[in-house]
């Protein structure tokens, strides 16, 4: 009890000091995770409801794949996203092997299934509760998408919490393909890592503390809005 | 009519606010997340004053401990001051930093896993092959010393009395430096480890397999920094130090730039020199000693044959 105890008083310290090391890992964390949501969402939003909505032959396969991709293993994208990503790998010219971006990247083909399925389930479920309604108005397609996206609003919301919770808490992949760089590719959860391998369980709490802050919060923000949409 | 309008605007308004934060922070961050490599290197250029060397970035395939007791974020940022290059320290077991080298992914290696190291100076893998420093291994485990390993008469005679007395010993597991000594040690005691049930692989650093060693109260084998780091929070004490066989011996090369023409040569070498340096084999030597009382590494690269670590026995002993 001790350590846990000592442990919250030295987090409330180094979170109290603002340690420009510990603001900046918190900056990168969350550009990574506002940069993997946009392009995920850019793709996820309309494959799902175009994999939703138009029946097409291999739909079902896609689906599938979209759904067993909801369990991804992170450490396995990571692995594979390295070996494209090496010096000596195919893309190995890019230079993107332990930077930022690399992990984007990684996010992104983990988050990417999340959005389409929960969007794709969505979609075809507003699909079937609007096809009297706009059998009897014979709508233009662009009313039927604005009508459609109107619909899926809510479980949309619900597939960016669940995208934002992947990638936010995401440490394995993160840590193959970004190699927890100091000042570079240190990000909340590897440095949490790092911080327990040397000991210095304080400073792990205190990143800790900082990880839930900003997962509740953004969490909470997109909840709120979640609430706020459902009482319209 | 007019409250299905308001009920519209609403959604929108909320749909905005979304897409804005999104992508607000998209444009916001874009420069500094995903900048490339070139126009960071010519900004920062602008205001060192030393010139930009033509490759920038140098990958360090290190072994953990160097970066767990904190001593190439002291290192480094001298070395990226004095020379414009910028580090990229990927800290990985002695195993992977050496795989990493075998197939170019990495400029630089520091490991200490010298008969692991030889094959690829001698394969031409690695070149410019240089001592750097030293420290030592020890082994720890429950203080009141169930096995009897402080009255061992050697080494291998301790090694032989953590294993009859099967009170458990946790193993990195992990390929690493300190696991391949590990594995040197029961073989040179003749101890088969096949099927053993008091011996465990954690495969992990050596912080957390100190944390497991001390939650069974089993036996370990540790550098000294690491467990200098962790005292305060282990009740696990020293039970054998000091043989020649526990010197840990750490290497600095560079991959061969003739065999994989895309390391960065120049940084690589750079690095090395900066290691074995007069001024960087001081402030080795120095490292840690206002914190722990004594230095965690032992400062070695005048002499490239490993002659002045004869004495290290008496030396990193010493009372803390």
């Amino acid at each position: 009890m001790d350590l846990v105890w000592s442990g919250l008083r030295e987090a409330v310290r180094i979170l109290l000091a603002r340690d420009p090391e510990i603001v900046a890992i918190f900056g990168l964390s969350l550009r990574i995770a506002v940069w993997a949501l946009g392009i995920s969402l850019l793709i996820g939003l309309p494959l799902g409801v175009l994999l939703g909505v138009v029946h097409f032959r291999g739909r079902g396969v896609l689906l599938s794949i979209f759904n067993a991709g909801m369990g991804l293993p992170p450490t396995v994208v990571g692995l594979w996203v390295a070996l494209f990503l090496w010096r000596n790998g195919p893309l190995g010219d890019l230079h993107l092997i332990y930077t930022p971006a690399a992990i984007v990247i990684a996010e992104v083909i983990l988050t990417t299934p999340i959005l389409v399925a929960l969007v794709a389930a969505a979609a075809a479920g507003a699909k079937e509760r609007l096809h009297e309604f706009f059998l009897s108005l014979g709508t233009t397609p662009a009313t039927y998408l604005y009508l459609l996206l109107r619909e899926i609003r809510l479980p949309l919301l619900a597939a960016v919490i669940a995208g934002f919770g992947r990638v936010i808490s995401e440490v394995g992949a993160a840590m193959i393909v970004g190699g927890n760089i100091r000042g570079e590719t240190r990000t909340l959860t590897t440095a949490i890592v790092l911080e327990v391998s040397k000991g210095a369980f304080d400073r792990a709490l205190a990143i800790s503390f900082l990880l839930l802050a900003l997962s509740f919060a953004v969490t909470a923000f997109l909840t709120h809005l979640q609430h706020r949409v459902r009482e319209d | 009519m007019f409250r299905t309008i308001a009920v519209k605007h609403r959604w929108a308004v909320a749909a905005l606010v979304l897409w804005v934060a999104v992508f607000g922070a998209l444009a916001g961050c874009g420069k500094s997340t995903l900048q490339s490599p070139l126009s960071e290197s010519q900004a920062s250029h602008a205001e060192s004053p030393q010139p930009t060397p033509a490759v920038r970035d140098v990958v360090l395939a290190t072994t953990t401990s160097t970066q767990d007791t904190g001593l190439l974020d002291y290192l480094v940022p001298i070395f990226e001051k004095q020379t414009g290059y910028k580090v990229k320290v990927v800290a990985v077991g002695t195993g992977q930093a050496l795989e990493m080298g075998k197939r170019g992914e990495a400029d630089v290696l520091l490991t200490h896993a010298p008969s692991s190291e030889k094959p690829l100076v001698e394969d031409g893998t690695g070149t410019n092959y240089r001592l750097v420093m030293y420290n030592d291994f020890i082994l720890v485990g429950p203080p009141n010393d169930p096995a009897k390993v402080k009255e061992a008469q050697d080494l291998k005679a301790a090694m032989k009395a953590i294993a009859a007395s099967g009170m458990g010993f946790v193993s990195r597991g992990d390929d690493s430096g300190t696991h391949k000594k590990e594995l040197a040690l029961w073989k040179a005691a003749g101890v088969d480890l096949r099927g053993q049930a008091w011996y465990t692989e954690s495969g992990t650093g050596m912080g957390q397999t100190l944390l497991i060693a001390n939650e069974r109260q089993a036996y370990t084998l540790t550098d000294r920094g690491t467990y200098l780091a962790y005292k305060d929070k282990i009740d696990l004490a020293i039970v054998r130090e000091g043989d020649k066989d526990l010197l840990n011996i750490y290497h600095v090369m560079q991959v061969n730039p003739e065999k994989y023409p895309k390391v960065n040569a120049e940084g690589a070498k750079a690095f090395v020199e900066f290691l074995v340096s007069p001024e960087t084999q001081k402030l080795i030597g120095e490292f840690g000693v206002d914190k722990y009382g004594q230095p965690l590494f032992f400062p070695d690269a005048k002499d490239e044959r490993g002659e002045g670590v004869k004495s290290c026995g008496s030396r990193v002993v010493g009372t803390p």
